[in-house]
């Protein structure tokens, strides 16, 4: 990148102040189709934001490029005063290499949709294998620190069974405690209860709620379950095409949006169920 | 009619050349096993990948005999036949299980990596404990045939004088004019280390991709 590349002024004194997530123009293509289009938002310490928007939107992708999964195609993600797409290179910015993001990548927890807890361990060591192999906890630390943590998520009497041997909701509270163990500052949820049968979201969705309410941990949320979004987040954006349509507090997105797109979308999800 | 004399008598020299037959499909299979895996892992690297994805076709594409016979042309007096054999041997088959841990690389879930990133976990945490037990488990049943269908191809070695079975047999037989006798034996000594070997390996099968 040439230094002519570099963010303006703006951004520097918004990434020096208060936020802790920046979206500066990001673009993200996947060949010929473009998921976000020079999007730009940003994120408070501790704030609670909730995506919402038709599948397609961007939502997920957003998610994605912070955990670095994905690269962007153009702009620049920031995370806590830090260019976590690129890495700072003479006066400008190059692409971030591997360990550049891996030094940083700690920061972030990620939850997804599909569990992906790794099926030759034992809840506990899916819950340990990060903070022993990661962060070097003593192994012992790290077991007393995930049986709490299983503790907290209804799971206390399932730390030695093997992930086949748990319902799907299950298997998602275990996810959330190994992301929990990592102690990130930002949790990146994606779409947690869309995999699991009725009946076992409730059980996943109180255990967010619990950690909302007990932790000051930023958290950047997917979903299509309203009331919960309307429980735990401080903001709500809604996305189509790429970009954000309307944004507010949960109260004024839910009971009075704006945009048509927005009230379209709030009644196709609510005929739904 | 069957000659009970001469039976009694070639077994110890047969037994002899049973025992090589059974060190060079172990040792061999071990060569497999590892350079297989290497070959599995390192073909996911650009360019080097795609190389060493030549060379295993290659191998695998021309006869392993002719393999024999060419490296043992080509390396010096001193390599005896039976190293070159096992060597061989080995990385031929190294091209086969090469492509058996790489389909079970690939039938290990993106989820999986996606998970392991998104914990930070160095590389070679994330293939040591978490990709390659997924795939290897379930490529078991695949690698323990190619135990098998190596041990039927250590005869092969013939051609460059390993005194393996088939050698001890055709000597046996040829000093003693019994040669239906030895090649019968040969045949009844495979069998009793291929049989009882097929069936532990169809009970690993059931074993591990029951699972």
């Amino acid at each position: 990148m040439s230094p002519s590349d570099t963010p303006d002024n703006d951004l520097h004194q918004g990434v020096a102040g208060e936020d802790l997530i920046v979206f500066d123009q990001v673009v993200k293509r996947f060949g010929d189709l473009t998921v976000l289009d020079h999007l730009d938002f940003r994120v408070a310490p501790g704030e609670r934001v909730t995506l919402i928007g038709p599948s397609g939107s961007g939502k997920t992708t957003i998610l994605r490029l912070l955990m670095t999964l994905e690269k962007v195609t153009e702009g620049m993600v920031w995370v806590g005063g830090e260019p976590f797409s690129h890495m700072p290179r003479g006066s400008g910015f190059a692409p971030a290499s591997e360990s550049y993001l891996r030094a940083r990548r700690k920061r972030l927890g990620m939850v997804f949709q599909q569990f992906n807890l790794f099926p030759n361990m034992t809840v506990r060591k899916n819950v340990t294998e990060a903070p022993v192999h990661v962060l070097g906890t003593p192994r012992d630390e790290a077991n007393a620190r995930a049986e709490e943590l299983l503790e907290l998520v209804g799971l206390g009497d399932k730390v030695d069974a093997h992930p086949t041997q748990l319902s799907g909701g299950q298997q998602q509270r275990v996810a959330i405690a190994r992301s929990l163990a990592m102690q990130p500052e930002i949790l990146l949820l994606d779409e947690v209860t869309s995999a699991l049968d009725p009946e076992l979201v409730a059980g996943v969705l109180d255990v967010l709620r619990e950690v909302a309410e007990t932790t000051d941990i930023t958290m950047l949320c997917v979903t299509h379950e309203m009331s919960f979004a309307r429980d735990v987040s401080h903001r709500v954006l809604m996305f189509d095409k790429g970009r954000i349509a309307e944004e507010g507090h949960p109260d004024q997105i839910f009971n009075d949006p704006q945009h048509e797109r927005t009230q379209a979308f709030l009644k196709s999800v609510l005929e739904n169920g | 009619m069957w000659d009970f004399e001469f039976t009694f008598e070639a077994m110890p020299d047969l037994l002899n050349g049973l025992l090589t037959t059974v060190q060079l499909t172990l040792i061999g299979y071990s060569i497999a096993l590892t350079l297989g895996l290497l070959v599995a892992i390192v073909r996911r690297v650009p360019i080097i990948g795609g190389v060493l994805h030549f060379v295993m076709e290659f191998i695998r594409t021309t006869p392993l005999i002719i393999q024999v016979v060419f490296v043992f042309l080509l390396t010096p007096a001193n390599i005896s036949a039976f190293t070159v054999g096992v060597v061989v041997l080995g990385v031929h088959y190294a091209a086969y299980t090469a492509e058996v841990y790489r389909s079970g690389i690939e039938g290990v879930a993106k989820g999986q990596w996606e998970a392991a990133r998104a914990l930070s976990l160095p590389t070679s945490r994330t293939w040591g404990a978490i990709v390659l037990p997924q795939a290897i488990r379930k490529v078991i049943p695949a690698l323990g045939n190619y135990l098998i269908s190596m041990f039927k191809d250590t005869p092969l070695l013939f051609a460059i004088g390993v005194t393996e079975l088939l050698t001890q047999a055709q000597r046996v037989g040829s000093e003693s004019f019994r040669v239906v006798e030895a090649y019968t034996l040969v045949g009844l000594l495979f069998l009793v280390v291929s049989i009882p070997s097929a069936i532990i390996i169809r009970r690993l099968e059931k074993r591990y991709v029951a699972v």
